[in-house]
């Protein structure tokens, strides 16, 4: 009945077969966020922050200083050169204050408290060596924690998100506003900055909520009704703009059944993630792919997971993994579908799509729009059940694994399992050669 | 609970087998009887059928100064145990033979009467007469009232079989000297009680005449005294001494346990962990003697208090009073705590000793693989101590170090001829003096340097000698039968008054004084004269055969034949061969070769006819590993009738084949095995737990092993549910009946590799819907299936972990779980078995699992199967070596490979754990398709 595409229990390409369970969070695990190449922490509505190691799992710190649940939290890596390089956290919480981490000592560095609301949102900017807070104003600090600047009361609500552009600009998502601030150097001083609005733009319908940066020239917002809108990053214009996700003339494979069950709250973009290419849409349950050069939509899962889908991520490989309310995390691959134009398609590969009569019509459309280009689709390679409630957030670490957080509590750490047996064995002959049972006794 | 071994061969199981072979039973005509002697009662293991006795017992006697030897109790309690053996006669003959009690009272040039610190002697004494053979365990207890102080009494295990004696004697001995040691610490308390009461008598008659003949010297005044006065004044006087005496021997015995403290190797025996105190004890300064072992003063300490009594000045005849009895002797805590340690070793070594034995080595082998053990092996065996700390405590004084070196090390036997002990004792007659010193302080100083010295001097005896010559000596006496001409009382009485041999005798005791433990063997074997003459001929090479234990190396040697030292061995030799010919009747020249006589032969014919004993006491040592290797080399040395070493394998094997042979009749058929033990009439034949801990577990093993034989003849599908339990994926026992998923859960848990060397990874009984947390942590879990909505909730969660899980539903009888097409399991349980008993399938899945173990670990420990040989080989090629050692070395096909992969994983886990740091529990799985399995 579910139209939710199942992958069998053989799944060769899923190369997770062997997992870890961290625990430690009494509430929901909503974050997570990579230190350096073997760390990350996680981090939630208990308020605390677990520092991991993502290869043994073993856990490192327990920081303890938030009394309310952490609303963001951003790494703060020193670049300083005299130094070796020294790894700071920043964690936001509800309590309004803001705290510094020193993830090899796992203590607190700094705290400030001084927020007349709630961090909703923490932007690091390597390059100025600075960083932004987001709430009902914006603030500019440096690493000393000195309060550089700050604007004026924007709105209640807050920032919901912030995104570094180039020269010095960045872009802030308030309500259903876009606004983009500058950053300039005070006249007076040397390490002063003056953070000034720039533009206001209001493209949008419905609040802004998610917002990604593509590359130097490019940049990409999402709404809660499914809008999406690729903006110029130097000038601030709009290019392109993608708002009809549930509208079945867009796409070749869409059925007008569908367009009536949905709802905004199933067609919010809910996150965003890009290559050069392309950007990825978690968008209600389903995963789009928006090729940013045809500026179009050039596959998608409508019903990707039985519930939102909370985060997505881009892997080298080619991979997209999801992940979503319904506790399951999916691994697609994106796929270039084999030009056929002789063959009937068979029906079995639309089922698989989600839905059930191929429509000859459709197919005639679809088969039109495939003479000049090539057409992808995203197949499903393997899914991780482990977790028995929403998965908030997953890591993607390279062969370390994957890590995942989940409201049930827990951290889950998925790992390759021939990996990790060749590490283990690796492990085992350097112990025997250390202990010296390698040697023969007589 | 004390038959139940005998009792379960003939309820439990056979309901059992009734039910399961539904089959009409052979015409009468038809069956062939499995063994011939069966209708007569008797059983292929009836060796001894003269004894009188049912099954083994603990005997304590005691050697009364009113009424001579008498036996106290025996262990069981129970008369049916000992039934018409003659107990009296026994505890004469177990009596008569003990050399530990050699002088206590007034020594020569001593003023104060000395306490003697005896040794206990351990001895093996067999009466083929009566079909009777004992670990004789002598020792001494302290009484005030007492002949010298002392109480001989001593303790003995009776069985019917010698081998057993003889193969259990060191675990015996062991055992024993924890037992006598408990008894002694506690006899100690008590004599030091009374020697205070008895000391404030003194001290309160002393000031009675005290203050009378102060009266009396105030009442005349005459200048000249009375003789009233002066019998007072003698009086006073003898009552003074006899307070210092007093008081000297209270410190003494409380000097005691301090004394022994010294030696590393004597644990006293703690009531309840106060061993750190007495370890502090040892540093402590030795200037006083009072500052005796805190443990123990402890104990000394409360005194209740007590009302001193006038003594008369002429104590009552010793004939006239009442002995105390053995409770009144030793505090009556430790009184029962030396019961219950009897008890305990009544249980411990009832059975057949070849079911011990196997025991024995089995563990002994099993702690060898301490990369492999835990994955199949009981938590609780893997908890226990190593044997050796077993040993620590009643080595006593009489094991210096190279001995225990020796000992532990040898895989040999401790054979020890008396050769070497008889001449160091002669060395050791003027340090025995030595102890006896008066000043507190100084005696303990010398006598521990003479203890060196001592140890110096047997260890270089044993250096020259090659032979071990140190600590235990066993000593073959041998005592005419009336066969030999002599009359029996006067093979009785040779024992101890032998006719010549003063001289040799009063070594031998000095000797022992000082540190020896002996172990005797006393057999009712002809006389020296009915030896054949070719015996005495071979013992000098026999001696040159000995294993030589050098205990640097730890290595096993044999001494070369012409080893320069041999020539002063030789002399030796001939020397004593001379006495033994000068003087023949001397009971201890008898003793090399009636000892020796026998072992050219052994390996052939390991028990006479006559019963007698001769097979040398040969617990089984624990193999260091790189001995093993030096098995392989033994053969050679056999030709030349090599020591004692061909037998001891031989026997070693031959034991251990018995048990293959005895188990293969298990499988065959159950009904000879039961049958030996329904007409076991000698000793309690069944086979019974060999450890007290484990008793519990035997019965769980028992159990399981009938339930999982259950479990494959019921159900078709147990194939794969085992495959999932040995790779290593949760399988889950659904049903509504907590008892029969409980049983399934039992029944299958013997298949469940542990992941560490905590408890097994399963789970009886859960009620509460799974999460991914409960399969890292079980893996074999009984879930209780409910008909509620959160039932519903618990099939979802089911379902949605169905990746993780095998699933057998115990009420619809239907397995899901992953195909399996390997061999391995069908050898580990097949249904059409012939195997009946529990405990005997049980044993089945051990040796296969064991089997399993190897390859896991063959697998695990190949370096190129992992690694790359070279910097630049692809990994590809190395998965390739790897599949094909699986394939083609370790022989195993389709899924058994995932088994051993996965046994290997944890090893590996194990291996690499850190000490301290627990295994990070980790889940494994494999994205393979389920299968649902209906009956």
């Amino acid at each position: 009945k579910s139209s939710v595409q199942t992958i069998g229990e053989e799944q060769i390409q899923n190369p997770y077969t062997e997992l870890l369970v961290l625990k430690g969070h009494q509430d929901i695990v909503r974050f997570l966020v990579q230190i350096d190449d073997c760390r990350f922490a996680s981090a939630g509505d208990d308020g605390i922050i677990f520092l991991w190691n993502a290869q043994t799992g073993e856990k490192l710190f327990e920081l303890h200083g938030h009394t309310h649940k952490i609303t963001a939290i951003a790494p703060f890596s020193s670049s300083d050169a005299s130094e070796e390089k020294k790894h700071l956290i920043l964690t936001a919480s509800a309590d309004r204050t803001v705290i510094v981490w020193d993830c090899s000592s796992g203590r607190q560095v700094q705290k400030v408290s001084c927020f007349h609301s709630t961090v909703k949102c923490l932007t690091v900017l390597q390059r100025l060596d600075v960083w932004l807070s987001g709430g009902s104003d914006l603030c500019v600090w440096n690493r000393k924690l000195d309060l550089l600047c700050k604007t004026s009361h924007l709105t209640d609500a807050g920032i919901s998100a912030l995104v570094e552009l180039p020269k010095n600009c960045v872009a802030a998502a308030v309500g259903r506003e876009l606004i983009i601030f500058r950053l300039v150097a005070s006249n007076d001083g040397s390490e002063g900055w003056n953070v000034l609005e720039v533009k206001r733009l209001v493209d949008h319908q419905d609040n802004i909520l998610s917002l990604v940066s593509v590359n130097d020239l490019i940049f990409v917002t999402g709404s809660h009704v499914g809008e999406l809108i690729v903006w110029d990053a130097l000038d601030w214009t709009k290019q392109a703009s993608e708002c009809n996700f549930w509208d079945s003339s867009v796409h070749p494979d869409v059925q007008p059944e569908i367009k009536l069950s949905q709802s905004p709250n199933e067609t919010s973009v809910q996150h965003l993630t890009s290559d050069e290419e392309c950007v990825f849409a978690a968008v209600g349950k389903g995963i789009y792919v928006y090729n940013l050069q045809m500026k179009r939509v050039i596959a998608c899962q409508r019903t990707a997971h039985d519930s939102s889908v909370l985060h997505i991520e881009r892997l080298p490989n080619r991979q997209l993994i999801s992940c979503s309310e319904d506790g399951s995390v999916r691994i697609w691959e994106l796929r270039e579908k084999q030009q056929l134009p002789a063959e009937p398609v068979p029906t079995g590969f639309f089922n698989m799509w989600g839905f059930g009569r191929a429509n000859k019509q459709a197919n005639q459309a679809a088969k039109k729009m495939q003479e000049n280009t090539p057409v992808y689709f995203l197949e499903l390679v393997g899914d991780l059940i482990g977790h028995s409630s929403a998965v908030q957030m997953f890591l993607y670490f390279g062969e370390l694994g994957l890590a995942t957080c989940s409201a049930d509590h827990l951290v889950i750490l998925w790992k390759d399992g021939e990996r990790e047996s060749r590490l283990r064995s690796l492990t085992l002959f350097q112990k025997l050669a250390q202990n010296g049972d390698l040697q023969l006794k007589f | 609970m004390i038959s139940a071994p005998d009792v379960v061969a003939f309820t439990r199981e056979e309901e059992l087998e009734d039910e399961l072979c539904s089959e009409p039973p052979l015409p009468e005509e038809y069956s062939v009887p499995l063994f011939p002697f069966a209708s007569h009662g008797a059983n292929p293991w009836a060796k001894v059928a003269s004894s009188k006795f049912t099954r083994d017992f603990i005997l304590i006697s005691e050697f009364s100064e009113q009424v001579g030897p008498q036996p106290l109790l025996t262990i069981p309690d129970d008369a049916k145990v000992s039934g018409t053996f003659d107990l009296n006669y026994f505890s004469l003959r177990i009596m008569s033979v003990d050399y530990q009690a050699s002088f206590v009272g007034h020594p020569p040039g001593s003023a104060y009467p000395k306490l003697n610190f005896v040794e206990d002697s351990k001895v093996v004494l067999g009466d083929s007469k009566e079909g009777a053979f004992a670990y004789v365990h002598h020792l001494t207890l302290y009484d005030l009232e007492a002949r010298g102080f002392v109480r001989p009494f001593c303790m003995a295990y009776i069985s019917a079989d010698e081998h057993k004696i003889m193969q259990q004697f060191q675990e015996l001995s062991a055992e024993f000297s924890k037992a006598s040691e408990c008894l002694k610490t506690g006899n100690r308390k008590a004599f030091a009680n009374e020697l205070e009461k008895k000391l404030k008598d003194l001290d309160y008659t002393r000031t009675v005449l005290h203050n009378e003949t102060e009266i009396q010297k105030k009442a005349n005044d005459k200048g000249y005294y009375t003789t009233q006065a002066i019998e007072k004044a003698n009086e006073l006087a003898s009552v003074e001494k006899s307070i210092i005496e007093h008081q000297d021997l209270l410190k003494q015995i409380r000097s005691y346990p301090y004394r022994k403290l010294k030696r590393s190797d004597f644990h006293p025996y703690e009531p309840e962990g106060a061993l750190d105190q007495a370890n502090a004890g040892c540093d402590q300064d030795l200037t006083t003697s009072d500052l005796a072992d805190p443990g123990e003063t402890q104990l000394y300490a409360h005194v209740p208090s007590y009302t001193p009594k006038l003594i008369k000045a002429k104590s009552a005849k010793c004939f006239d009073k009442k002995l105390k009895t053995l409770e009144e002797l030793c505090d009556i805590y430790f009184f029962t705590q030396t019961l219950d340690q009897l008890h305990q070793i009544e249980r411990t070594f009832r059975g057949d000793v070849c079911y011990l034995l196997t025991d024995q080595i089995s563990r002994a082998l099993l702690k060898q693989q301490s990369v492999t053990n835990f994955l199949f092996e009981d938590v609780s065996f893997l908890d226990e101590k190593p044997p050796e700390k077993q040993y620590r405590g009643c080595q006593g004084l009489s094991q210096d170090a190279v001995d225990r070196k020796c000992s532990e090390e040898s895989p040999a036997p401790k054979v020890v001829i008396s050769l070497g002990s008889y001449k160091s004792s002669v060395e050791c007659v003027p340090i025995k003096m030595e102890q006896e010193i008066e000043d507190p302080e100084e005696p303990k100083m010398t006598e521990s340097i003479m203890f060196e010295h001592q140890e110096n001097l047997d260890y270089l005896d044993a250096d020259i000698k090659g032979s071990i010559s140190s600590g235990e000596s066993i000593e073959v006496l041998g005592t005419e039968k009336s066969a030999s001409g002599l009359t029996k009382s006067e093979s009785q009485a040779s024992l101890p008054v032998s006719p010549s041999p003063q001289v040799g005798r009063s070594k031998v005791g000095s000797r022992r004084t000082v540190s020896e433990d002996s172990i005797e063997v006393l057999s009712t074997c002809p006389s020296e004269s009915l030896i054949p003459e070719d015996f005495k001929a071979s013992y000098p090479s026999a001696i040159n055969e000995e294993p030589y234990v050098d205990d640097e190396e730890g290595g096993l040697h044999f001494t070369p034949k012409l080893n320069p030292d041999n020539a002063d061995e030789q002399e030796d030799i001939s020397k004593r061969e001379n006495l033994v010919q000068v003087d023949s009747a001397c009971c201890i020249g008898k003793e090399s070769p009636n000892f020796l006589e026998p072992l050219p032969d052994l390996g052939q014919k390991p028990c006479n006819e006559d019963g007698v004993v001769r097979i040398p006491p040969q617990p089984y040592r624990q193999v260091e590993p790189g001995l093993r290797g030096s098995f392989g080399s033994f053969p050679s040395h056999d030709g030349i009738s090599g020591g004692l070493l061909p037998y001891e394998l031989d026997s070693r094997y031959l034991t251990g084949s018995r048990e293959v042979s005895k188990s293969s009749l298990d499988e065959c058929s159950d009904s000879t095995s039961y049958i030996s033990s329904a007409a076991s009439t000698c000793s309690d034949r069944t086979p019974s737990p060999a450890h007290l801990a484990c008793q519990a577990s035997e019965r769980h093993k028992k159990k399981a092993g009938q339930n999982a034989l259950r479990f494959i003849r019921q159900y078709p599908f147990a194939h794969p549910a085992i495959y999932s339990l040995l790779s290593g994926r949760t399988l889950i026992v659904l049903g509504e009946e907590e008892a029969i998923v409980k049983k399934l859960v039992t029944a299958l848990s013997i298949f469940v590799p542990n992941c560490g060397i905590y408890a097994k990874p399963v789970k009886h009984w859960v009620t509460s819907p799974l999460h991914v947390v409960d399969f890292q942590k079980w893996k074999l879990i009984g879930l209780q299936r409910m008909v509620s909505p959160a039932g519903v909730n618990m099939l979802h969660t089911l379902s949605r972990y169905s990746r993780y899980v095998s699933i057998l539903d115990a009420d619809s009888k239907t397995l899901r779980c992953p195909l399996y097409k390997g061999t391995l399991v069908s050898r580990l349980a097949d249904h059409r078995t012939q195997i009946k008993r529990g405990s005997t399938y049980y044993m089945h899945v051990q040796s296969i699992l064991t089997q399993l173990c190897s390859k896991a670990f063959l697998f695990t420990f190949c370096h190129h199967l992992h690694l790359p040989i070279s910097e630049r080989e692809p990994e590809e090629s190395v998965v390739n070596r790897r599949m094909n050692f699986l394939k083609l070395q370790l022989g195993l096909a389709n899924e058994d490979i995932k088994i051993v992969q996965y046994l290997a994983e944890l090893l590996k886990l194990q291996y690499i754990q850190e000490p301290g740091q627990g295994v990070n529990p980790l889940l494994r799985f494999d994205y393979v398709p389920s299968f649902l399995y209906k009956i």
